[in-house]
């Protein structure tokens, strides 16, 4: 007979069959909704006070299930997560299994995986949810043993009796601590006593990742299932003409062929063949106002916006007045292309509605407003849509609260289904369709002081609005340059709007990816001007930001800054600050007969504390190699309003050949954590091409990096 | 059109039309998921699968083309994770979202069937073809070291 029990934060709900659900809270207005509201919002606030939080299982057979509710996507909340409840549940980690939790606002809240917030957000809520279950199983023992609770400690899954040294398992107490009213205010533990987190535990999804079994969006398989696909009209914001669907219908295994919205969907018996069918459409577009759009446009506008006044992001003493005092004036202006984010995983969203309920299976890390969108579509309430968060093929941002389209296309498509059908983009859907990394340009002024260090830095910024446009001003198209860290007297950045038709959203560190390359390079610009080494400017410039100017040492230090290199080698230095942690990185490249080659990566990395040092590690280098590849490979252009590439062949990245050896160097501490998935990838980009200067006295001031810049 | 082969050691009938990818096969029609859509073009190397122990992209296999020839999927892989190269995986912890290691760890097994001890020159070559976008490259090189070590200490191959 199973006894499996709920532990949640305000109660010990009994129930014999997994969650107590059913709830039913209208879910928050739609982040898309949200846009031109502040950054963040509510979106990261604690799950509501005063309902229950399902994070913890507890089972008759001593079995521990934690219910995670962050999104996996191979960052590895799932596994910190569980590290945070069974440090204060004091439970045996070899019984912890993990499940990522289903939507239930009630218990947890608004569930959304976006900012390097997962960890951030639940280091308060996890811990005390594991210590309130841990007093509880404590309280139902003393109960049992008719003794005060002082009189038990906990260790491993046990409550112990310390005066007899008798034991009873988590297990057996879970029926009787189910009764117990929750106790407020139990005291966390003190750091020093950690025992799992800061451990480098190994992660709970690595045995189905290496075996083939974990389930992913496209792996879904409900009875019945059907595969479409949909014919997107290459111009964005373009619209059906008209469709002839005759030899579509006539490929073998297709089913229907289904208007969208957004497109024409082919609906077939299996993907190849839906793939086929579409192949067969004649669809004529009618391609709207967006047909004439070109890179080249884009670009001259951007450098004609930001001869207009832009908004004030930031102002320090006075540019002008700076500029005229200055000892050395440099300017230089640099550039980066739109970016896809190009996830393992191609787009994909699997729906099944029957009459007034439907249920969906989607890689998202947005489960919330996923399910209210579906929901939304089929004009069902959210708590009618039975809602599977599957593990995402990578993330980066691309299945995050307002990039949903192909979301919408499969909940319109599985209107028109009497079966589940999986909408599968293709990867040059994927590739096209992309809600991208906004193309920017930054024209900077800067000057020196008669001693040859930094005395004015300016910077205009052109750039694509994100989200959150207020007064003119869109925090994150300027994060990295409006929060420079460097004490500079005279510094003024600008917000130069400049939209365009084509889809941008958040990339792996929003702003901050290409903010952090402008302004890191062009600092390292004026250090060459006042014949200046660019870790003595940094660190003179970073005096009154110790942990930025810590990373900075030890990284300088670890990578053997200032001592001699092989013939051939050489160095550049750069440093972040974002998503609340800190990080310096020193690139060590050569260039030979025209080729880049990045030999080694020192990185030295702030995020308070560690909860999973080799997760983290992880982090840091995948976000390096990310990150080089939007500095030597990444670009899309637009020509006749579409994208230009398609798929890896002309939309290549970083692989195995190219990969430089990463040294990942962690600042011990005992601050509250911050985030670190997105910390990592903005830095990689300045330190290499700073690295290029060192080795051939060029300046490459447009990414990705081309041949022609080493020739 | 009726097609037969060994999957996974096991003798396996097919009836599909003769063009489709083998990739469509495992997924849709057999519903073996562990092998992954990436790129569709063999650009990235998810799709990776055995035939007749060779590394191929099964998006650019065509069913009629593995007549009579042995298949291996990950699935074909020993379900407990025992084999040398998925234990060096799980040593090194390398999976981060996954998605692509399916085809990353076909690849390695194949490498190490048929080089016993590659060096990094060797891995560079062999496993250039499978893009990792979370970056697992340092790990996957380290795994594979290690799975050389672990083959030697007598673990199945």
């Amino acid at each position: 007979m199973s006894a499996t029990i709920n532990v949640s934060r305000r109660g010990f709900l009994t129930a014999t069959g997994g969650l107590v659900l059913g709830f039913v809270i209208p879910v928050r207005s739609i982040f898309a909704a949200q846009r031109g509201g502040a950054p963040g919002g509510d979106l990261f606030a604690p799950p509501p006070d005063g309902k229950p939080n399902a994070y913890i299982h507890i089972g008759s057979d001593d079995s521990v299930t934690f219910f995670i509710p962050k999104s996996e996507m191979g960052q590895g909340p799932t596994t910190a997560c569980s590290q945070m409840l069974a440090e204060e549940l004091e439970c045996d980690w070899t019984n912890v299994r993990m499940q990522v939790a289903p939507v239930d606002p009630e218990s947890f809240g608004h569930q959304t995986t976006v900012g390097s917030q997962a960890i951030r957000s639940s280091w308060d809520p996890l811990r005390k949810a594991g210590a309130e279950a841990r007093d509880m199983l404590v309280r139902a023992a003393a109960g049992r043993w008719n003794v005060n609770p002082s009189q038990c400690r906990v260790a491993n899954g046990f409550v112990i009796n310390t005066t007899t040294n008798a034991r009873l398992s988590y297990g057996s107490l879970a029926d009787e601590a189910a009764r117990l009213p929750v106790a407020t205010n139990v005291p966390l533990k003190d750091p020093k006593q950690f025992k799992i987190i800061g451990k480098p535990v190994k992660r709970l999804d690595t045995r189905e990742k290496v075996t083939g079994r974990a389930q992913f969006g496209i792996d879904a398989r409900p009875a019945g299932l059907v595969y479409a696909v949909v014919e997107h009209c290459p111009v964005f914001g373009g619209k059906v003409a008209s469709v002839d669907a005759a030899k579509a219908r006539a490929v073998p295994g297709v089913k229907d062929v289904i208007q969208l919205s957004s497109g024409v969907a082919v609906v077939a018996d299996n993907t190849w063949a839906a793939m086929q069918g579409r192949r067969a459409l004649t669809v004529q577009w009618d391609e709207g106002p967006g047909a004439s759009l070109t890179s080249a446009g884009i670009r001259q506008m951007f450098a004609d916006r930001v001869k207009q006044p832009g908004a004030v992001a930031r102002k320090e003493g006075d540019l002008a007045t700076g500029l005229a005092k200055a000892s050395k004036k440099v300017d230089a202006a640099y550039e980066v292309p739109f970016l896809a984010h190009a996830t393992m995983e191609p787009m994909n969203c699997t729906v099944h509605a029957v009459g007034e309920t439907a249920e969906a299976w989607v890689p998202t890390q947005s489960p919330t407003t996923t399910r209210a969108v579906i929901a939304q579509t089929l004009g069902l309430p959210p708590e009618r849509v039975t809602f599977h968060t599957t593990y995402m093929g990578g993330g980066f941002g691309r299945r995050g609260e307002g990039e949903l389209n192909h979301v919408v296309e499969a909940a319109e498509l599985a209107k028109h289904m009497s079966v589940p059908v999986r909408l599968q983009w293709s990867r040059e859907d994927d590739m096209q369709h992309d809600y991208y990394r906004p193309a920017a340009y930054v024209e900077f002024s800067g000057g020196l002081d008669r001693s040859g260090f930094p005395s004015v830095f300016g910077a205009k910024i052109a750039c694509p609005s994100f989200a959150f446009l207020r007064d003119g001003l869109d925090p994150i198209a300027v994060a990295g340059l409006s929060d420079l860290h460097y004490e500079i007297p005279d510094l003024l950045v600008t917000y130069h709007l400049a939209n365009t038709n084509v889809p941008v959203s958040f990339w792996r560190a929003p702003g901050a990816a290409q903010n952090t390359y402008f302004a890191e390079c062009f600092l390292d610009e004026l250090c060459a001007a006042g014949g200046r080494d660019p870790v003595d400017v940094r660190r003179r410039l970073l005096a009154r930001t110790p942990r930025l100017l810590n990373v900075l040492n030890l990284a300088a230090e670890n990578a053997g800054w200032g001592k001699p290199l092989p013939a051939g080698r050489f160095r550049g230095v750069a440093v972040g600050a974002n998503v609340g942690s800190f990080n310096a990185q020193v690139a060590e490249v050569s260039v030979t007969a025209g080729k880049l080659r990045v030999h080694r990566v020192v990185c030295a990395f702030d995020c308070g504390q560690v909860i999973n040092p080799a997760i983290l590690t992880q982090q840091i280098e995948g976000g390096i190699i990310y990150g080089l590849s939007a500095t030597l490979k990444g670009e899309i252009t637009i020509d006749k309003g579409r994208v230009q590439q398609a798929n890896f062949n002309t939309y290549d990245m970083v692989r195995m050949d190219e990969a430089p050896l990463v040294e990942v160097h962690l600042v011990p501490s005992t601050e509250r954590p911050t985030g670190a998935g997105e910390a990592s990838n903005p830095t990689i980009a300045p330190a290499v091409v700073n690295a290029i200067f060192a080795a051939t006295g060029r300046r490459i001031r447009k990414l990705p990096v081309r041949a022609a810049d080493l020739a | 059109m009726t097609t037969q082969f060994v999957l996974n050691g096991r003798p396996q009938t097919i009836d599909v039309v003769p063009q489709i990818p083998m990739l469509w096969v495992l997924r849709d029609t057999l519903g073996l998921t562990g092998t992954k859509f990436g790129c569709g073009v063999a650009q990235c190397g998810a799709c990776t699968v055995h035939v007749d122990g060779n590394a191929v992209r099964s998006c650019q296999m065509p069913a009629q083309n593995v007549a009579g020839k042995s298949v291996t999927t990950i699935e074909g892989l020993p379900a407990d994770a025992s084999h040398p190269v998925q234990q060096a995986w799980l040593e090194e912890d390398v999976p981060q979202c996954g998605y692509c290691q399916s085809g990353q760890i076909m690849a390695a097994v194949a490498l190490l069937n048929k080089n016993s001890r590659p060096t990094d020159a060797d891995i560079d070559t062999a496993m250039r073809g499978n893009i990792c976008r979370c970056g697992t490259y340092g790990p996957i090189r380290r795994a594979i070291h290690r799975a050389v070590d672990l083959k030697a200490k007598g673990g199945r191959a």
